[in-house]
């Protein structure tokens, strides 16, 4: 093992390791965070979630977006699966249809950083109880 | 790096370990690895989240979850359901107990949310075998910080400024302790941390110890500086195995990884840190027996002057310092004495982990800011009082401290106003009692323990002890006499004035307090020959109703002293000279026919 020798060392070695306690760290701090759920029923996963997944956690992490993405069930959107809900702090949730992997970047880049919505967007059509 | 989507914690806390922790854990592993999700889900053996009471918990993460006395059998459906369906299992979330609804998020449980944890901040939250999880959760980030400013003074004066008092119990302004060391020139210091926790239902020390160890190991080394140490020493009871190997494990790590050993950060600085058994005295958590005790003596406190600081072990400086204590003091280096001296009341900053045990609903650990009261303890994050009953006193401090009232309910906690109503702070052991807890026989529990503890050095409090606790025993067996109660009180003075240690010293704390308190109840068991509360043995009669006796026989057969006679169908009797008043025929009897006087 390598021995940290330096306040400049410790920090090089903070950053490197961070991602090992990131989620847990932005799943406690949930209301602050971008929060990303993607439909991962059975048709979601047939129309490829886990990748729309991977692409999203992938992607937060490369533009440096604190995100807390989790998976949940089936949104009843079968139609435009994969779906992805994205709720920004303060704004009311998104859904948004036949997010690939492409599309899942895009997510990232273009709503989640720039603001700007992308085609595909689901009416909101239900009510939700908000469950603790 | 497995790029994990869920991480599952569960607590590897001494309790929840005897609550078959482990077991989860390797149940969950394997289930994940028998569905191919391990490179999605980490499963993480953390310290204590402080919900003993609805352990072992299970939190997944990022969706905060918390789940409840979850078993072992119960990991596959949470993976079947949450991890790979994400539907929440909602038989294991926590029942709200107002509404009885299902709240997964912790942060809307009445346990959680008046807290605020500084001391406890990664109990629950990393592997405490893991120095990689500390170090990202800046770990060692304060010792660094303090080492490049090669400052020591600026350092204390931090310290000084932040107001951090001792959390063993007396309060002592650590930043000065530091300083009173500092000033003493010697070749060789010693930083020493007290680990030997042995109030009665005190547990705040082992947590930090099981959850935590690195802010223990950074915060020694911190002060070590300050003070001029090379050397740290943790006195740490024997009892606590699961405490002793996560601490060892992680000063192997520190030493691993330079941050423990010979010139630490690239700096002049050296210190390491060796570990010292106890073999669980009381009298060893009071320093200078500590000192005693690891220099291979008896474990006897001596008179101060001189004090630790300036001849401590192997007669050079030391300073000793609480568990708790340390684990405040990276916290406060890395977001300034401002922010720690913003927390709390006046004299007493930052917050105090408690132990809260007895009668109560949540009973666990928590740390709250100082100043909260001992009604929103009690009430909001404890969750009242176990059964409905009424609350009667809340004991804290320990074998030294005393008992509090209803009427000191709303008082704000901190050191001063806890001594001010006749108790004291101690190290944070907190235990509720309700209506059916007789004070007279509280007093009397903690004298047996003072005495069994005591360590005969001193004549008041070898001696004195005993006789008080004789006295107690007398009361409760209903023979006292009013002239007992004066004695009580006279000789309890006495030994407070004149005990060498703070053992001795503090003792009669728990006689006084109640005698203060529940005079009422002492007079009761002494005039009346009674006990309200039905707790003293010799105080209490069972009868039969002959009214409501159906002759049934069932007490009478049950009965193990035979103390119980009658013929069939017709009432029964009890022969008191006989009965040894173990309540077998009140649980016996079906026609509610038995009562107690």
């Amino acid at each position: 093992m390598e021995k940290i020798k330096s306040l400049a060392d410790l920090k090089k070695k903070r950053e490197q390791l961070q991602s090992m306690v990131g989620l847990r760290e932005n799943g406690d701090n949930a209301e602050n965070l971008v929060q990303i759920k993607v439909a991962m029923a059975t048709c979601g996963i047939a129309s490829g979630a886990k990748q729309t997944m991977e692409a999203i956690i992938e992607e937060c992490k490369n533009q440096n977006v604190q995100a807390v993405v989790t998976q949940t069930g089936c949104m009843g959107y079968c139609y435009a699966e994969p779906t992805v809900e994205v709720k920004k702090p303060g704004n009311d949730p998104i859904v948004f249809g036949h997010v690939d992997v492409q599309k899942a970047k895009d997510l990232v880049n273009k709503y989640i950083l720039s603001n700007e919505i992308l085609e595909g967007v689901i009416p909101v059509n239900y009510e939700k109880i908000e469950t603790k | 790096m497995a790029n994990y989507k869920y991480h599952i914690l569960l607590c590897g806390g001494t309790g929840c370990t005897a609550s078959e922790s482990p077991k989860i854990k390797a149940n969950f592993e394997s289930i994940l690895a028998e569905k191919n999700l391990t490179d999605d889900v980490q499963v993480v053996a953390t310290g204590c989240f402080g919900f003993c009471e609805k352990g072992p918990i299970v939190k997944i993460l990022p969706d905060n979850t918390f789940y409840t006395q979850v078993k072992p059998e119960d990991c596959r459906e949470i993976v079947d359901e949450h991890i790979i369906k994400g539907r929440k299992v909602q038989r294991l979330l926590y029942e709200n107990p107002e509404d009885k609804a299902h709240i997964s998020d912790s942060k809307h449980m009445g346990f959680y949310k008046k807290q605020m944890r500084i001391a406890l901040r990664n109990c629950g939250f990393i592997d405490p075998e893991n120095i990689e999880e500390y170090i990202a959760r800046d770990g060692y980030k304060a010792l660094a910080t303090v080492l490049e400013q090669n400052d020591p003074m600026a350092t204390i004066d931090i310290m000084k400024k932040s107001g951090l008092r001792g959390r063993g119990g007396a309060g002592f302004p650590t930043g000065l302790k530091w300083e009173l060391c500092r000033k003493n020139e010697a070749d060789q210091k010693y930083m020493i941390c007290n680990a030997d926790e042995g109030d009665p239902g005190a547990f705040m020390d082992r947590s930090i110890l099981e959850g935590d160890p690195h802010t223990l190991i950074e915060a020694m080394a911190i002060g070590g500086f300050c003070i001029g140490a090379t050397k740290g020493l943790v006195y740490i009871r024997a009892e606590y195995p699961l405490a002793i190997h996560r601490l060892q494990v992680a000063i192997g790590q520190a030493r691993e990884y330079g941050l423990l050993g010979d010139n630490i950060f690239g700096t002049d600085f050296s210190f390491d840190i060796e570990l010292r058994y106890g073999a669980g005295a009381f009298v060893c958590g009071e320093e200078t027996a500590l000192i005693h005790s690891m220099e291979g003596k008896r474990g006897e406190p001596t008179f101060k002057p001189p004090f630790p600081a300036q001849e401590g072990y192997l007669k050079k400086p030391s300073n000793v310092n609480n568990v708790e204590t340390f684990a405040n003091v990276p916290v406060i280096i890395n977001k300034g004495w401002e922010w720690f001296s913003s927390i709390g009341t006046e004299k007493s900053k930052g917050t105090k982990v408690f132990a809260l045990a007895g009668q109560i609903n949540n009973v666990g650990l928590i740390e709250v800011p100082m100043g909260i009261t001992l009604r929103e303890v009690i009430y909001e994050i404890g969750g009242g009082i176990k059964g409905g009953k009424k609350f009667k006193a809340v004991q804290t401090g320990g074998p030294s401290g005393g008992c509090l009232t209803e009427k000191f309910l709303d008082t704000p906690i901190d050191y001063d106003n806890l001594i001010a109503a006749g108790s004291m702070m101690g190290s944070g052991g907190m235990i509720v009692m309700d209506e059916t807890s007789c004070m007279v026989s509280v007093a009397k529990f903690y004298l047996d323990f003072t005495v069994e503890e005591s360590c005969g050095k001193c004549t008041p409090c070898r001696i004195g002890n005993k006789r008080l606790y004789e006295l107690l025993d007398k009361i409760t067996k209903g023979q006292g006499t009013m002239d007992d109660l004066d004695q009580l009180r006279n000789l309890s003075r006495v030994i407070k004035d004149t005990a060498l240690c703070g053992l001795g010293q503090t003792s009669p704390n728990p006689v006084l307090s109640t005698i203060d308190n529940f005079w009422d109840e002492y007079v009761a068991h002494v005039k009346d020959k009674k006990c309200p509360a039905g707790q003293c043995k010799a105080l209490k009669q069972y009868v039969i109703d002959p009214e409501k006796c159906k002759g049934c026989t069932a007490c009478a057969r049950n009965c193990p002293v035979g103390a119980i006679k009658g013929t069939v169908k017709m009432p029964h009797e009890i022969n008191q000279e006989l009965c040894i008043k173990c309540g077998t025929c009140i649980e016996k009897c079906k026609f509610n026919a038995i009562s107690i006087i």
